[in-house]
C-alpha cells in the first residue's frame, strides 16, 4: 500500500461491500437519507420544467417573435443555449473516454454521472434547434427520405451534419451508458429485497451473472467504445464551431472555431461535473470514495482548459488585427467597448482570470471554492457561446444594419426552464440508477489495496 | 450427469491463484464469476479472441459506405444542382455523415455482437440457484470448476481448495 496509490478510495470504503452498500443506498436503503433536501430540490425543478413546457408551448404556438431575437441578430438565445448545453452534452462521454483510454482509474467515481449529464444535457440542446426554426414543424426536412418534392437535403451545409452529428452522438451515448450500467444492474438485483425492484432491475442487468468470458467480451466492447467516443465527440462539437465558421461573417469565419470549441465544450462539462460530483458527494455520504484529490485533479484539468481557452481568445484578436479586414478589426474593438463589454469583461473574467486561483492548492482541495468557480466558468461560457452570435451579428458588414438583442421574458424562461429540467432528470437520476459505477471502484478497490 | 465444484473466495487473486493451481493438477477450470473483471482470468479460460471489433469494424465501414453512397446518389444522380460551379461530388464535404454514422453503426454492432457472443439476454439462469451465487455480483469471487469422477479426488480437490483460501466449497449437479 503506497500512499499516492490509495488516494482515490478513502479507507471507510475499502472493501467491496462497503462500495455496494454506499453506493446503492439512495436505491434501495432509502431510510438512511432525510430526503428533505431533495423533495425541495425536486419540486423546484419540476415547476421549472413546467415553465419550459410552457414557454416550448408559447414559441410553438406564437413563433420566434415573442424571442428577442430581429432582422440583424437572426440568431439569439436558443442558438447560444443549444451550443453551450451540447457543450456540456460533450463533456461526460469525452471526460469518460479519454480517462478511461489513459488509464486514469480515478475516473471510476465520477464517469457515470457524469455520462448522465451528458445524455440529459444533449437531449435538452437538441430541443433549441427545432424551436429556433421559423416552421418548426417542418425540422424532419433535413432528413433524407422519398417525399412527394423530389427534394434532397443539402449535404454540403454545416446545420445538415449538425443533425446527423447530434444524432450519431446522442444515440452512441445513450449505449455506452447502458453498457457501463448492466453489471450494477446486476448488482442492484441481486440486493435489492422487493420482487418488483428485483423484476425491473433484473430485467435490465439483462442477466448478467460476472463470467469471466463475459466479463472479457465485455471489457473489449467497452474499450471499443471509448476508442471511438473520442472522435466522435471531438467530430461532434467541431461541426457545431463550424456552424459559425463556415460562414463569411467576421468573427465567425475562423479556423480556430473547431478545436477551441472542444476544448470550451470540455470545460464547461468539467465544470459542470465538479458542482454534480459534489452534490452527489455531499447529499448521499460519498465522500470514502468521491475524494478531495477527485477535486484537486479535475481543478487542474480546469486549469489548462482556462489556459486554452485564453489563449483562444487572444489569437481570435490577433488574427483580427494581423489580418488587417477592417470588419475584423472592428469587431474587437466593438467586442470591449460596444453593447455588451460588460459582459465581455465579465466572460473575461469568468473563463480566464478566476480560473487562475487554481494555481493553488489550498484552492483546489477547498470543494466549495471549487464549486463556486465551477459555476462561474459555467456562466462565463454561457456568455462566451452568447457574445460570439451577439457581437458578429450586432457588428455586421453594414453599418445601417446595426441593431443590439435585448432579450424578452421568454427568453430568460426558456433558459432556466431548461436548467430546471436538467435538474429533474438528474435528481430522478440519482434516486433510480446508481450514481457511482460500482464494478469499476471494486476494481479500484482491488488494485489499491493489493497495490 | 455431470457434477461441478463451486469454491467461494474473498478476493480475486486467491481465485485467480486457485485457478491456476486447479489447472495445474488437471482439473478442469469452467468459469468463473465474479464481481469485476479480474485480470488473467479470462486468458487461463482460453477466452482471448473475439470477433467483435471485427464485427463493430464491418458494421461501421458498411454503414459508412451507405452514407456516402446516399449522399452521392442524392447529389450527383438523383438531384444535381450546379451551386457556384462546385463539383457535384464535393466528397470532402461529405465526410462527415458517413463518419458520425458508421461510428453510431460500430456501436450498435457491437452491442448486438456483445448480446451473441455472451448469449445475454438470458434473464435467468440454472446458476442463480446456487446459494450465496447472488454475491457474485457484489463481493464474492466463484470459481466453478469439473468435478472428478471419483469421490476420493473430489475430496481431495476440496482440500486443495481450502488450503487455496476458498471459503467455502460445494458441489452442484449441472
Amino acid at each position: 500500500m503506497t500512499g499516492r496509490l490509495n488516494r482515490w478510495v478513502m479507507p471507510r470504503a475499502r472493501n467491496y461491500d462497503a462500495v455496494n452498500a454506499m453506493v446503492t443506498a439512495p436505491l434501495l436503503a432509502r431510510e438512511t437519507f432525510r430526503w428533505r433536501i431533495w423533495w425541495i430540490a425536486f419540486a423546484v425543478s419540476c415547476a421549472l420544467t413546467l415553465l419550459m413546457a410552457a414557454s416550448l408551448f408559447w414559441v410553438l404556438y406564437k413563433g420566434i417573435g415573442i424571442f428577442g431575437n430581429n432582422t440583424t441578430v437572426v440568431w439569439g438565445f436558443p442558438i447560444a443555449n443549444y451550443v453551450w448545453w451540447i457543450g456540456i452534452g460533450n463533456a461526460g462521454t469525452l471526460i469518460s473516454s479519454m480517462l478511461l483510454l489513459t488509464h486514469q482509474r480515478w475516473r471510476a467515481s465520477i464517469n457515470r454521472f457524469a455520462e448522465a449529464m451528458t445524455l440529459f444535457a444533449a437531449s435538452i440542446a437538441g430541443i433549441f434547434p427545432i424551436i429556433h426554426l421559423g416552421r418548426p414543424l417542418y425540422f424532419y426536412w433535413v432528413t433524407p427520405y422519398p417525399n412527394t418534392m423530389h427534394l434532397w437535403p443539402q449535404w454540403r451545409s454545416a446545420l445538415i451534419w449538425d443533425f446527423w452529428a447530434i444524432l450519431s452522438y446522442i444515440l452512441f451515448s445513450i449505449i455506452f451508458w447502458y453498457i457501463g450500467l448492466v453489471p450494477d444492474l446486476a448488482t442492484i438485483r441481486d440486493r435489492a429485497r422487493g420482487p418488483i425492484k428485483r423484476a425491473i432491475y433484473g430485467a435490465f442487468a439483462l442477466g448478467w451473472r460476472g463470467s469471466a468470458r463475459h466479463w472479457h467480451f465485455y471489457e473489449t466492447y467497452h474499450m471499443a467504445m471509448a476508442a471511438l467516443a473520442v472522435p466522435l465527440v471531438v467530430s461532434l462539437h467541431s461541426v457545431v464551431g463550424l456552424d459559425f465558421a463556415a460562414s463569411l461573417m467576421p468573427g465567425w469565419q475562423e479556423t480556430i472555431f473547431p478545436p477551441y470549441f472542444v476544448v470550451g465544450a470540455m470545460y464547461s462539462g468539467f465544470a459542470m461535473v465538479v458542482v454534480l460530483a459534489a452534490g452527489v458527494r455531499w447529499g448521499f455520504g460519498m465522500q470514502a470514495i468521491v475524494t478531495i484529490d477527485h477535486f484537486d485533479v479535475m481543478a487542474k484539468i480546469m486549469l489548462a482548459a482556462s489556459l486554452i481557452m485564453g489563449l483562444s481568445y487572444a489569437t481570435e484578436w490577433f488574427a483580427a488585427w494581423y489580418g488587417g479586414e477592417h470588419a475584423d478589426r472592428s469587431l474587437v474593438v466593438y467586442m470591449f467597448t460596444g453593447t455588451y463589454a460588460p459582459m465581455m469583461w465579465a466572460l473575461l473574467a469568468c473563463n480566464v482570470f478566476i480560473p487562475q486561483l487554481f494555481w493553488w492548492r489550498a484552492i483546489r482541495r477547498n470543494i466549495k471554492a471549487v464549486c463556486v468557480i465551477g459555476v462561474l466558468i459555467n456562466v462565463g461560457m454561457w456568455l462566451e457561446r452568447i457574445l460570439i452570435i451577439w457581437n458578429t451579428l450586432s457588428h455586421g458588414f453594414l453599418p445601417s444594419m446595426r441593431r443590439s438583442f435585448v432579450p424578452t421574458f421568454w427568453d430568460w424562461s426558456l433558459l432556466l426552464g431548461s436548467l430546471g429540467f436538467f435538474a429533474f432528470m438528474f435528481l430522478l437520476f440519482v434516486r433510480l440508477v446508481p450514481a457511482v459505477s460500482m464494478h469499476e471502484v471494486r476494481k479500484l478497490v482491488h488494485d489499491e489495496v493489493t497495490a | 450427469m455431470t457434477h461441478v465444484v463451486i469454491a467461494q473466495f474473498s478476493e480475486a487473486d486467491a481465485l485467480l491463484e486457485a485457478a491456476r493451481e486447479s489447472q495445474r493438477e488437471g482439473t478442469n477450470v469452467l468459469d468463473a464469476f465474479t464481481p469485476f473483471p479480474v485480470e488473467g482470468m479470462a486468458e487461463l479460460l482460453g477466452a482471448t479472441s473475439t470477433r467483435l471489433r471485427v464485427v463493430m469494424a464491418i458494421g461501421g465501414f458498411s454503414m459508412a459506405a451507405v452514407a456516402f453512397g446516399l449522399q452521392y446518389y442524392s447529389a450527383v444522380i438523383d438531384y444535381p444542382i450546379n451551386s457556384g460551379g462546385r463539383p457535384l461530388n464535393s466528397w470532402p464535404t461529405f465526410m462527415l455523415v458517413p463518419f458520425a454514422t458508421g461510428i453510431l453503426a460500430a456501436a450498435i454492432f457491437g452491442f448486438i455482437a456483445l448480446l451473441s457472443e455472451t448469449g445475454l439476454p438470458r434473464l435467468h439462469h440454472a446458476l442463480f440457484e446456487i446459494p450465496d451465487f447472488e454475491r457474485a455480483s457484489q463481493d464474492r469471487f466463484l470459481l466453478a470448476l469439473e468435478a472428478p469422477e471419483a469421490k476420493k479426488e473430489i475430496a481431495a480437490l476440496r482440500q486443495r481448495l481450502i488450503e487455496a483460501g476458498a471459503i467455502e466449497v460445494m458441489e452442484v449437479a449441472a
